[in-house]
C-alpha cells in the first residue's frame, strides 16, 4: 500500500517538473515564469486543484511516443481568488513548446465546461508555441473545439486571457474571442502570421515585437486590453480584475466592504470645468473623485484614449464607467473610441455591471478617413450597444453634449434611467459658433451681429436647462456633489428589472 | 480705525492680511486679475474689484486701476502686501493725493529704502558698513562686464527694484555677466516695470539674518528680534526661521539697534525689514532695508507673538504702539518652509496646473507646539503662469528648535499635493539634512549641499524598516478586505498569512506579522521586532502610523502590486508579498528606463522663447541651447556635455508641455 502511495507522489513530481530542469531554467532566463509557478501567483495560496496532471498525447508520428510528458503541455484546474472559484489553464512552455495537441486542447475543453456549467470565470495563461504539427489536423481540431467553448461561454462567464509568451496562427483566436486580452511587455507576442511569412508574402520587415507585442495590440491593434512589466505584476492585476467581475451572468456584481463614504463632497469639482469651454481638463480625475477609495481599473487605457472605459466601485459594488476624455482630440467620439467603448459597454450589460457614463463629447470626428473607415457602422455600434444595454445606467454631462453624440452618450432617449448635468453642461445640435453660421447665414459678413448672435445662442441654449424642461435630464446637480448623487441613483437602481423583445439575437452593425 | 481697506495684492500675502482685518472688525476689499476671478483673496474677502487682464503689468501693478478700486469701494486704507506695488512710491503718492491711508511707511522712507543703490548710500552715511559694489546705474551689458571685473568676480547683478530672487542672476566670469546683465534686465522689465541694474560684489559664505522693525509715526522703533534666512536657492529664499541659531544676544543687540537707527534717519513708521550679510566672524553689513511685510514674517510673529499686520494697521491709522523693546523677548523657536510649485526633480523648474488635491496639515496654537499654514490656493484651484510659484507658507513653532524642526518634519509629511510638481520633497530632505539640523548654514547651503540638484532622498536602514513595517501591516489590512468580497465560496475562504516580505526600491525584508485591533507587531528576520499602531485603511491618501510609538506619515498611492509612499522626501516602491510570490517576483527580469540621454526634453510647461542652435551644430558642455519662459522667469536650457544637434523639433513662439523633446542629438 505504502508503495503505491510513494508511485502517485513519484508521479505528480514527475508531472510539476514539467519539461525539465533546462527548459525551467531557459524560461526563467526569459523573464518568464513556469505554467505552474504562474498559477502560484494567480491562486490564493494552496488554493490550486489539479486536473488531468497525467494526461499524455496517443501521438506516434515522428517518434513522439517517446517525448510523453504527464499534463502534455498544460496545466488546467480550478481555485480561488479571494475565495472566489476560478477555472484556469496554463500552457507550459516547457513542454513541447506548450504546443497544443488533440489532448492538450481536450483539457482546456474540460475545464471550460465545468466553468460554464459551474458558473465560474476562465482564466488562460497563454505561452504557447502554436499547433503540434506532429498531430496534424488533430492539433486543428483541438483548437477548433476550444473556440466553440470560448463562444458558448462568452456572455456566460467572464473569460480573461493573458498572453505570457508567443500566441501565434489559429492559436490568437481563442483569446480573441475572449472578454479581455492581457499582455506581459517584451516577454508576448500574438500575431495570426509572423515575421518570417510576412516577409515572404509582403516584403515587409518586421520584428515579432513590432508586429504583434504588447505595445502594438495595446496602442494600435487594440487588440489587448492592458499590458503588464512582468508575469508577476500581470497576474497580480488580473487578481485585481476578478475582484471588480461577477462570477458569471447569474450572479450579481461581487461586493466588498468599502472604506469611503458614499456621501464625500469634493468641492475641488465645482472648478474642474475650465472658464475657457476649448480648454480642456482631465477627465480622470473626475472618475477617481466619483469612486470608492479613488480605485480605478482601466481597461484599454492606451488605445482611443479620447474615451476612457473601467471599473470602479460605488458603495463597495462594481460599477463600468465609459467617459469621453476632453485632453484627447477634444474627447471626440470616432471609430476607435466607439469601437472600445460599445464593447466595454456590451460586456457590462452581459456581466449585469451598472453603467456610469460621464459626458464631454463635441460630436463625430469629421473627415474622410473616418467615412471611408465606415464611422457610421461603428459608431452605431456604441449607439446599438447603450440602447441595448438593460443594466442600470446614470449619466452625468459635465460640458458638452453635442448632435448625434449626445444621444449615442447614454441620453434618456437610449432607455438611460437616471440622467444628471452639472450646470456648466452644453446640451445642444452644436456649438454655439458651427449653430450660428447655418442659423443667421445672412449675418456672416456683420461679425458684431454674428457675435450678438453667438451670445444669444450660447445664453439660451449653451446650459442644460432647455433639456431639463423637457425631462431628457432628470436633474441638474452641483458637480462637488456628484459621488452622492451618482451612488444614490444606482442604489435606487439595484432592483432594476428590464427586458428586451424575445430575439434569437440582436444584429449589432458589425 | 479704518472701517474698510483694500488689499492690493494677491495669493497668501491678500488671505492673511484679510484674515487680520476681519479679527480687527475692518471690512476688507480684494482686486484681482482675470486670472485670479477664482482665486482664494477673492474667496475671502467681503467685496472683490476686478482690475484687469492676468498679466500683473497690466493689472496687479497698475496704479490707476488700484485707485480705481479704491474710489468703487471707499476704501480708507491700502494695505500693499509684498511685491507688485508694496515699495513703490508713485503708488504711495497717488494715494497720498487723495486722501487714502497706507498701510507701510512713508513716501520718503519707501523712496530712500526702496532704491537699492539710494539705500545703500544712506546706510553708508549712517556708518552702516555695506558691501563693496557699483551704486550707480548701468547702461549695456559691455559696462555691466567692465564694473564686474572692476569689482572682481563673482558679482551679483540685481535689479534695482528686485526682490524675491527676481532680476537676479550671480556672474562668475565675463560671460554669465553680459547674459545676467540682459537676463536680469528683462526679468526687471517684465515684472517691475523698472530695468534698472546694479552689480555688487558677491560675498561668499554668508548668511543671511535680517531685523524686523516696526516703528509708528510718533517717533518709537522697535526692533523684533531676527530671522535667519540663510537657506536660499538662486538667492530665493525657502526656508526661513527665528531666531537665527548663529547670534548671540550682544550680536543681535546690536544689529537690532543700527536697524532702528536707520529706520528713524529716514523716519520709518510701519513695520520694515534691514538685511544684514553675516560672516562667519558675526561681522554684519547691510544688504538693504525692505519697507514692506516680508513673506517670511509670520516666523516673528510666531516667536514674539505679535500680529505684524495689526501693528502696520495701526500705526497707518495713527495709533502708538502699545508695547515697547523691553516688552519683546523672543518665545521658542519658529521655522518657516516655503511651498513652492516647482519641480525639485526638475532643477526647480516651475510647474503649473491645477491642484487636483491640495490638502496642508491641519493649523493648531497649543503650548508646546504651533502650526501654521499661510496659503493663497485651494484644492481645485489653478497654479497659473502669471505670478509667483510661491503657493504656502508653512510653520511650525516649538519650545525648542529641534522640536520645531521635528514638527516640520511630521508637518511636511502630512501636507498633501497632487497635480503640480512641487518642492516638498526637498524641504523634507533639509529638514533631515545633518548640517542644517546643526545650524551650521550659510547662503550656500543648498549650492553647495546639493551641486547637481536635487536627486531624492534615500532613508537610511532604520528609516526603511519602520516603513517596512508600516507597509506590511497596511497591506494586511488591505489583503484581509480582499477577502470579504461577496460570492466567496463558502467553508473555503481565502486565509491571510503571517508571513510576508515587504520589498523597498531592491530591499527585501521577510516579515511575519502579529496583529491586534488597531496596531500590529512586526517581527523582521533578524529576530528585531516593531510595533505599528495606525488606523489606516485602503483608500487612505495618509498613513499616520506610530512605529515603535515615533510617528510615521506616509503619503500611499497605489501602484500594480503595491503602495507608492512618499515619507521624508523619499519616494518609494513598496510591495508585499507572500514568500513564494516573492520569490517568485525575484526572477523577474530588472526593466531600464527608456533611454533619453540623447533628447532635450522641455523640463517643464512653457514658451520657448529663444533657440540658440540648429541642426549639425556642434555645442560644449554648458552651452546654452535655448530658453524657455514659465512663470515669468527665463530658464536658459544648456548642453549636459558635447556633442552635435542632430534635429531641432521646436521652434520660436512653442509652447510645449513636460517632456516633449525639444530638440535630438546625434
Amino acid at each position: 500500500m505504502v508503495e503505491i502511495l510513494k508511485e502517485l507522489e513519484r508521479r505528480r513530481a514527475g508531472a510539476r517538473a514539467g519539461g525539465g530542469e533546462k527548459r525551467v531554467a531557459a524560461q526563467h532566463a526569459k523573464g518568464k515564469l513556469t505554467a505552474r509557478e504562474r498559477i502560484e501567483v494567480l491562486l490564493d495560496e494552496g488554493s490550486f486543484e489539479e486536473f488531468d496532471t497525467f494526461v499524455t498525447h496517443r501521438t506516434t508520428d515522428f517518434d513522439m511516443a517517446e517525448q510523453k510528458f504527464p499534463g502534455d503541455g498544460v496545466v488546467t484546474g480550478w481555485g480561488t481568488i479571494n475565495g472566489r472559484q476560478v477555472y484556469v489553464f496554463s500552457q507550459d512552455f516547457t513542454v513541447l513548446g506548450g504546443s497544443v495537441s488533440e489532448t492538450h486542447g481536450a483539457k482546456i475543453c474540460k475545464i471550460m465546461d465545468m466553468a460554464l456549467q459551474n458558473g465560474a470565470p476562465v482564466i488562460g495563461l497563454n505561452d504557447s508555441g502554436g499547433a503540434r504539427i506532429q498531430e496534424g489536423v488533430g492539433s486543428l481540431a483541438a483548437y477548433g473545439e476550444v473556440f466553440q467553448r470560448n463562444i458558448a461561454a462568452s456572455a456566460v462567464i467572464p473569460q480573461i486571457s493573458v498572453i505570457m509568451g508567443p500566441c501565434a496562427g489559429g492559436a490568437v483566436y481563442s483569446p480573441a474571442m475572449t472578454d479581455f486580452i492581457f499582455m506581459v511587455k517584451d516577454s508576448s507576442y500574438m500575431f495570426v502570421t509572423g515575421p518570417d511569412v510576412v516577409k515572404t508574402v509582403t516584403n515587409e520587415v518586421v520584428t515579432a515585437e513590432e508586429l504583434g507585442g504588447a505595445s502594438t495590440h495595446t496602442r494600435r491593434s487594440s487588440v489587448a486590453d492592458g499590458a503588464f512589466e512582468n508575469d508577476v505584476e500581470a497576474l497580480s492585476e488580473i487578481r485585481r480584475l476578478v475582484d471588480f467581475l461577477p462570477l458569471s451572468n447569474r450572479d450579481i456584481p461581487p461586493v466588498r466592504p468599502f472604506y469611503d463614504d458614499p456621501n464625500r463632497v469634493e468641492e475641488s469639482l465645482d472648478s474642474l470645468i475650465p472658464k475657457n469651454a476649448n480648454t480642456p481638463y482631465d477627465m480622470k480625475e473626475l472618475i477617481l473623485k466619483i469612486a470608492d477609495e479613488g480605485d480605478f481599473y482601466e481597461i484599454q487605457e492606451d488605445y482611443a484614449k479620447n474615451i476612457i472605459t473601467g471599473f470602479i466601485r460605488l458603495e463597495g459594488s462594481t460599477v463600468g464607467v465609459v467617459a469621453n476624455q476632453p485632453m484627447v482630440l477634444a474627447g471626440v467620439l470616432d471609430i476607435d473610441s466607439s469601437r472600445k467603448a460599445a464593447r466595454f459597454v456590451r460586456f457590462c450589460d452581459a456581466f449585469g455591471i451598472p453603467i456610469l457614463t460621464l459626458v464631454d463629447v463635441p460630436g463625430f470626428l469629421p473627415g474622410t478617413s473616418q467615412e471611408y473607415g465606415g464611422v457610421i457602422k461603428h459608431g452605431a455600434k456604441l449607439l446599438f450597444a447603450y440602447g441595448e444595454a438593460t443594466v442600470p445606467k446614470v449619466t452625468v454631462i459635465t460640458r458638452k453634449a453635442y448632435g448625434g453624440a449626445y444621444d449615442v452618450m447614454a441620453s434618456k432617449h437610449l432607455g438611460a434611467d437616471i440622467n444628471y448635468a452639472w450646470p456648466t453642461a452644453e446640451i445642444a445640435v452644436m456649438g454655439a459658433k458651427g449653430a450660428v453660421e447655418i442659423l443667421y447665414r445672412s449675418d456672416l459678413g456683420d461679425a458684431d451681429r454674428i457675435g450678438d448672435r453667438t451670445r444669444d445662442y450660447e445664453t439660451n441654449f449653451a446650459n442644460p436647462f432647455k433639456a431639463a424642461e423637457r425631462g431628457f435630464i432628470d436633474e441638474v446637480i452641483q458637480p462637488r456633489s456628484t459621488r452622492r448623487r451618482v451612488a444614490r441613483a444606482f442604489a435606487a437602481l439595484r432592483r432594476k428589472r428590464k427586458a428586451l423583445p424575445w430575439k434569437k439575437h440582436d444584429n449589432l452593425p458589425l | 480705525m479704518f472701517k474698510k481697506i483694500l488689499i492690493a495684492n494677491r495669493g497668501e500675502i491678500a488671505c492673511r492680511v484679510i484674515k487680520t482685518a476681519r479679527r480687527m472688525g475692518i471690512a476688507t476689499v480684494a482686486v484681482y486679475s482675470d486670472a485670479d476671478a477664482d482665486a482664494l483673496h477673492v474667496r475671502m474677502a467681503d467685496e472683490a474689484v476686478h482690475i484687469g487682464p492676468p498679466p500683473a503689468n497690466q493689472s496687479y501693478i497698475v496704479i490707476d486701476r488700484i485707485m480705481a478700486a479704491i474710489r468703487e469701494t471707499g476704501a480708507e486704507a491700502v494695505h500693499p502686501g509684498y511685491g507688485f506695488l508694496s515699495e513703490n512710491p508713485k503708488f504711495a503718492e497717488a494715494l497720498e493725493a487723495e486722501g487714502v491711508a497706507f498701510i507701510g511707511p512713508p513716501r520718503g522712507a519707501i523712496e530712500a529704502m526702496g532704491d537699492k543703490i539710494t539705500s545703500k548710500k544712506l546706510a553708508a552715511e549712517a556708518g552702516v558698513s555695506t558691501v563693496p559694489g557699483y551704486m550707480g546705474l548701468i547702461g549695456d551689458a559691455d559696462e555691466a562686464v567692465k564694473i564686474s571685473r572692476e569689482i572682481g568676480y563673482p558679482v551679483m547683478i540685481k535689479a534695482s527694484a528686485g526682490g524675491g530672487g527676481k532680476g537676479m542672476r550671480i556672474a562668475w566670469n565675463d560671460a554669465e555677466a553680459r547674459e545676467g546683465f540682459q537676463s536680469s534686465k528683462n526679468e526687471a522689465a517684465s515684472s517691475f516695470g523698472d530695468d534698472r541694474i546694479f552689480i555688487e560684489k558677491f560675498v561668499t559664505q554668508p548668511r543671511h539674518i535680517e531685523i524686523q522693525v516696526l516703528a509708528d509715526s510718533h517717533g518709537t522703533c522697535l526692533w523684533l528680534n531676527e530671522r535667519e534666512c540663510s537657506i536660499q536657492r538662486r538667492n530665493q529664499k525657502v526656508i526661513e526661521e527665528a531666531p537665527s541659531p548663529f547670534l548671540d544676544a550682544a550680536t543681535r543687540k546690536a544689529m537690532g539697534e543700527q536697524a532702528c537707527a536707520l529706520a528713524q534717519a529716514v523716519g520709518y513708521a510701519s513695520a520694515g525689514t534691514v538685511e544684514f550679510i553675516v560672516d562667519g566672524a558675526k561681522n554684519f553689513y547691510f544688504l538693504e532695508m525692505n519697507t514692506r511685510l516680508q513673506v517670511e514674517h509670520p516666523v516673528t510673529e510666531l516667536i514674539t507673538g505679535i500680529d505684524l499686520v495689526e501693528q502696520m494697521i495701526r500705526v497707518a491709522a495713527g495709533e502708538r504702539l502699545s508695547f515697547g523693546q523691553t516688552d519683546l523677548g523672543i518665545n521658542g523657536w519658529a521655522i518657516e518652509s516655503r511651498l513652492y510649485a516647482e519641480d525639485p526633480y526638475r532643477n526647480f523648474l516651475p510647474s503649473i496646473g491645477r491642484l487636483t488635491r491640495y490638502r496642508p496639515p491641519a493649523e493648531m496654537a497649543g503650548p508646546d507646539l504651533a502650526v501654521r499654514n499661510d496659503t493663497g490656493v485651494y484644492e481645485g484651484g489653478e497654479i497659473q503662469m502669471y505670478y509667483d510659484p510661491m503657493i504656502a507658507k508653512l510653520c511650525t513653532w516649538a519650545p525648542t528648535r529641534g522640536a520645531a524642526i521635528e514638527a516640520m518634519r511630521v508637518a511636511l509629511d502630512t501636507f498633501e499635493v497632487e497635480g503640480i510638481g512641487h518642492n516638498l520633497p526637498f524641504l523634507s530632505a533639509v529638514m533631515d539634512h545633518d548640517r542644517f539640523v546643526s545650524g551650521e548654514i550659510t547662503t550656500a547651503f543648498i549650492a553647495e549641499e546639493y551641486p547637481e540638484g536635487f536627486e531624492g532622498v534615500t532613508l537610511d536602514e532604520a528609516a526603511l524598516r519602520r516603513v517596512a513595517a508600516s507597509a506590511a501591516a497596511m497591506h494586511r489590512v488591505a489583503e484581509i478586505r480582499r477577502t470579504r468580497v461577496s460570492g466567496r465560496m463558502d467553508n473555503h475562504e481565502r486565509k491571510v498569512g503571517r508571513d510576508w516580505v515587504v520589498s523597498l526600491g531592491g530591499n527585501a525584508y521577510p516579515v511575519a506579522i502579529d496583529a491586534e485591533p488597531g496596531a500590529a507587531t512586526v517581527t523582521f528576520a533578524d529576530g528585531a521586532r516593531h510595533r505599528v499602531e495606525g488606523d489606516w485603511v485602503p483608500g487612505m491618501s495618509l498613513a499616520s502610523m506610530r512605529v515603535d510609538g515615533a510617528p510615521l506619515v506616509m503619503k500611499v498611492g497605489k501602484i500594480p502590486g503595491g503602495f507608492r509612499l512618499r515619507t521624508r522626501g523619499a519616494e518609494i516602491k513598496a510591495t508585499v508579498r507572500t514568500p513564494r510570490v516573492a520569490e517568485l517576483a525575484a526572477l523577474m527580469p530588472e526593466k531600464l528606463p527608456p533611454d533619453t540621454s540623447r533628447l532635450l526634453l522641455c523640463p517643464m510647461p512653457g514658451l520657448i522663447v529663444k533657440i540658440d542652435v540648429a541642426a549639425g551644430d556642434e555645442v560644449q558642455e554648458g552651452q546654452a541651447l535655448c530658453t524657455v519662459e514659465a512663470m515669468k522667469m527665463e530658464n536658459i536650457l544648456r548642453a549636459e556635455r558635447k556633442g552635435v544637434v542632430a534635429r531641432v523639433n521646436a521652434s520660436t513662439g512653442d509652447s510645449l508641455g513636460v517632456d516633449e523633446v525639444i530638440m535630438e542629438f546625434e
